[in-house]
């Protein structure tokens, strides 16, 4: 988020529609993404040239393509080192980054837990479709063992990740699930994401109805939904359908909430200091999303690494004249005169 | 009495095991030297292991410096003098060591089981093995321990300032001041004044035992080098580079953003230009090669001079990104301290075997600038030309260092900063086409007739928000495009803006007047090995013409017309033949001639000068 916001004319999400054809597969998830996107944006109050969306490469990551900010449409994985180095040297914008689940989580794994780790001021949205789409469907480190794909014809013998799993172990701040699906939860998210100071971790549940149809469909089917999905709401006990979320040995447990006395049942909250509580959150749900929790698992305050790297050099600069120090610089330590 | 006997030149080899401060001591012996007013120039060698077992020969390190009365080009092929801490120490460099030359050989590591480690059956000292040479067998670690009784330090740190009683004693030989070591070790032992004191006991116990014993007969002086006027310093290649980026910073305007990954021998311009937040120098220490280049080039995007500096390893992973920021079109300053490969090779030795991958290791086409500094002072204005060469072109710029220029000092005259090119860049502010309806747009492809730049709008510009990545972008409005056309013309339209880079001409050295018929061309490096034996040869009446190539992307406009003035052309290189290979496709019909040896060691001046004359002798 940028230090200053301006007091800017109000925009509306056409203002944020850039001028190339939106090329994504008819049906795709990420169109809903983006239109989700686009209304936010005016949310945050700033001007479109003080926002900056980084991608790496996947279908999610032509995303800065067809938005009115500034993008950069980068390499395979690496769009949270790119995005580290402009958020530490132009503290008055706001860096987005938009990835997926191979770029994020396979090429670029070591980048993400260490932007993470080091909780940059960066919002990242990780498309999770389950699948490689732009390479035409090779599973991915999110498919399921089993996934039947032409890189994996007898079934996938990988495990997956569990990506908010994931976050929590980099030391994330702030680590949230939504669903391409649901337009008002995903703003509701996108809008703690950009309040919070530091790394922002949202992973968003999106089809691909090519690959790799019907992956979640379990919590978007009016028959299911209820009973599979776990709105997390702040200070509000952890319930859904006749379910509710209790502790049980080191982690968290679905209990039928008949057998459970009301005073047991978990509420949740998102700013507990220890990540354990979070983590076990987040292994609620396997890959069969039979009880998946959405919403702001954890969000907490740590200071962020830009600030922290650009405190030293402000402290260290100011009032400095560069040229009378470089001169000084030269002439330090032993020199000698010749005449 | 002793006697004192003047010396034009002397080189001294500090040898010990890696424990015993041998680059310490070197360094120290080295400032010493400078402050005198000697012309020098430096060679470090040591393991790659931090503390290879002790006492073998794998563990030794040693530190070599040349100095003289006149101006000197390379750290002397052959030390005439060895201080050797220990037998490993005697038995790893005693065959380079002049015949005749002198020995100053601490006697209380030659212990039967520590010669035995090393291979020696018998003592060397007791043996005639050291017959050719003059030995001056010091107990250093008793005399040290004994100098230190009255202190209040352990019989162990007694023993470790051995290397200070070493230092007294050779800066007693040959007349070198120690004030300024004193005040040195008072320095970086701040926090332990007694171990400061103790140091310095030593020293000074070294420098009396010199004076007071009559086993060293005669006295040395190299009286001052007749150096150009001017106040000078002493400066390895890494630091002189760092300070060079930083300059690059001041002449430019724009913060510095170093993003770096830890890697031998380029770490230590991580660790310098650490210390220079001052000037508004960023520095990150990323997690991978490619975050660090990865970032350097997202601080470019934001206007910032983006820097990532390694070794071949390091670039190898970096080569996607450079690739990208080819085509971003983004300045971007890529150092490469070369050292001996392929994969880890010898990480402490230099090599020169990067050229190729400098300028090709890339995939598609991504032409880049690449540059080579010659000499230790010289990484300083390189980088000022790199700098100015990536932001007045938007383009990465590869900069091939190597560990030899990288570790090695040489007396550097200070720049007059006032002096300091401008460098500096305009960030584009306002719409520069108009679209089909004749809107004011910004088309970020839209390109300098001149330089073919392209406009650098930097995020935070109001009206200019434009999308860039990876793939093909239409000419003038950087949109996708998978026109066949346009990537044909966009691929050489970014060939021919690095193709007309401005550098300056290669200048010729050849005072013969049309006889010499052979040149000595060289890049990097091998500068001052190459000038001592053209040097060598021209003493003896062989002509012979030399330039230095220190623009090797694109090469200076006058190479071509240069070459062609000789029979041919000699190319002395710690590679393969890699500026050869170039050079022959480049420029064919030269009779290219290459010289190449990949030993991990920079070339000494006597096979240079043997190598020449033995190319001009054949004809």
């Amino acid at each position: 988020m940028a230090d200053v916001k301006l007091d800017a004319p109000k925009l509306k999400a056409k203002d944020f529609k850039s001028s190339q054809e939106v090329r994504w597969c008819p049906g795709c998830g990420d169109y809903a993404i983006l239109a989700a996107v686009q209304s936010f944006l005016p949310e945050l109050g700033l001007e479109r040239e003080k926002i900056a969306f980084i991608s790496g490469i996947g279908c999610s990551s032509r995303f800065p393509y067809y938005l009115n900010t500034y993008g950069l449409h980068s390499i395979h994985g690496r769009a949270p080192a790119i995005a580290t180095g402009l958020a530490v040297s132009r503290p008055d914008l706001s860096v987005w980054v938009v990835t997926g689940d191979g770029d994020a989580l396979s090429i670029g794994g070591n980048h993400l837990i260490h932007a993470l780790r080091r909780n940059v001021n960066l919002k990242i949205l990780l498309f999770n479709n389950r699948i490689y789409g732009l390479t035409k469907g090779q599973y991915s480190p999110t498919s399921g063992p089993g996934t039947l794909t032409k890189s994996s014809p007898m079934g996938s013998v990988d495990s997956p990740f569990n990506p908010l799993s994931l976050a929590l172990g980099s030391e994330a701040t702030f680590v949230a699930r939504t669903l391409d699906s649901d337009r008002a939860h995903l703003q509701e998210v996108l809008r703690a994401a950009a309040e919070h100071e530091g790394s922002a971790f949202v992973e968003i549940y999106q089809n691909c109805p090519i690959f790799n149809d019907g992956a979640f469909e379990v919590l978007k089917n009016p028959e299911t939904r209820d009973e599979s999905i776990i709105r997390l709401q702040d200070g509000e006990p952890i319930a859904f359908g006749d379910k509710v979320v209790v502790q049980s040995g080191y982690g968290l447990q679905v209990k039928d909430a008949s057998e459970v006395d009301e005073a047991d049942v978990v509420v949740h909250k998102a700013d507990v200091d220890d990540p354990a509580y979070a983590f076990a959150l987040s292994r609620l749900s396997g890959i069969a999303l039979d009880h998946t929790p959405i919403g702001v698992f954890r969000n907490v305050k740590r200071p962020t690494y830009d600030a922290g790297v650009r405190t030293q050099v402000d402290e260290a600069a100011t009032g400095v004249d560069r040229k009378e120090a470089l001169e000084r610089l030269l002439h330090s330590g032993d020199t000698w005169t010749v005449l | 009495m002793n006697t004192v006997r003047q010396l034009d030149r002397v080189v001294i080899r500090f040898a010990g095991d890696s424990g015993d401060g041998m680059q310490l001591t070197g360094d120290r012996f080295t400032a010493e030297t400078a402050k005198l007013g000697n012309d020098l120039s430096t060679l470090p060698n040591y393991p790659a292991e931090i503390r290879a077992p002790a006492g073998t020969l794998p563990g030794v390190s040693s530190f070599q410096i040349h100095f003289a009365d006149t101006d000197i080009l390379t750290p002397g092929d052959q030390p005439e003098v060895l201080i050797a801490m220990n037998p490993a120490a005697l038995k790893a460099n005693l065959r380079d060591l002049k015949p005749g030359g002198t020995i100053v050989v601490n006697t209380d590591e030659f212990t039967k089981r520590n010669l035995t480690k090393v291979g020696y059956d018998a003592n060397p000292l007791e043996d005639d093995t050291l017959e050719d040479y003059q030995v001056h067998a010091v107990a250093l670690a008793s005399l040290t321990i004994e100098a230190l009784k009255d202190f209040d330090v352990s019989k162990k740190d007694a023993e470790r300032s051995k290397n200070m009683f070493a230092l007294g004693l050779v800066s007693w030989m040959y007349s070198r001041p120690t004030e300024a070591t004193e005040e040195f070790l008072r320095g970086k032992f701040k926090a332990k004044p007694t171990i400061a004191e103790a140091n310095i006991a030593a020293l000074k116990a070294g420098w009396n035992y010199g004076d007071t014993t009559e086993a060293f007969a005669v006295r040395f002086e190299i009286p001052p080098a007749k150096l150009n006027a001017g106040t000078y310093r002493n400066i390895t290649g890494n630091q002189a580079l760092a300070w060079g980026i930083t300059a690059a910073g001041v002449a430019s305007g724009l913060p510095v953003f170093l993003g770096a990954y830890p890697i031998t021998p380029a770490s230590d311009i991580l660790h310098e230009l650490s210390k220079h937040k001052r000037f508004g120098v960023t520095t990150v220490q990323a997690e991978d090669e490619i975050a660090a280049v990865g970032a350097a080039l997202g601080a470019s995007w934001g206007g910032a001079l983006g820097v990532t500096t390694s070794s071949g390893p390091g670039i190898a992973l970096k080569s996607e990104t450079i690739s990208l920021a080819v085509s971003l079109e983004l300045p971007l300053l890529v150092v490469d301290v070369q050292r001996a490969g392929p994969s880890t090779g010898l990480p402490t030795k230099t090599e020169q075997a990067d050229l190729v991958m400098a300028m090709f290791g890339r995939h598609g086409e991504a032409p880049i600038a690449v540059l080579a500094p010659q000499s230790p002072s010289d990484c300083y204005d390189i980088m000022l030309e790199a700098a100015r060469i990536a932001l007045h072109y938007r383009t990465p710029v590869m900069v091939l260092s190597d560990g030899y220029i990288a570790n090695g000092a040489e007396p550097w005259r200070l720049p007059e900063t006032a002096e300091l090119p401008d460098i500096s860049v305009e960030f584009a502010t306002e719409p520069n086409g108009v679209d089909k309806a004749g809107e004011p747009v910004f088309l970020p492809y839209q390109r300098d007739p001149e330089t073919l730049a392209r406009p650098w709008a930097v995020p935070g510009t109001p009206g200019l928000q434009h999308r860039i990545g990876g793939i093909e972008k239409a000419d003038k409005t950087g949109d996708i495009s998978y026109d066949p056309e346009n990537h044909d013309f966009m691929v050489r339209t970014r060939a021919a803006k690095i193709a007309g880079v401005d550098v300056p001409d290669l200048e010729l050295d050849d005072p013969h007047s049309g006889e010499a018929t052979t040149l000595v061309l060289g890049w990097g490096s091998t500068w001052g090995p190459i000038g001592a034996a053209v040097r060598g040869l021209r003493d003896k009446g062989v002509p012979i013409a030399r330039a230095h190539l220190r623009y090797l992307n694109p090469m200076p406009k006058n190479t071509a017309e240069v070459l062609a003035r000789y029979d041919r052309v000699v190319v002395p290189e710690m590679n393969l033949g890699q500026l050869t290979m170039l050079l022959r496709h480049n420029f064919p019909g030269t009779d290219v001639v290459g010289y190449n040896k990949v030993r991990g060691l920079p070339f000494t001046s006597n096979e240079l000068q043997d190598a020449l004359e033995e190319v001009i002798k054949n004809g």
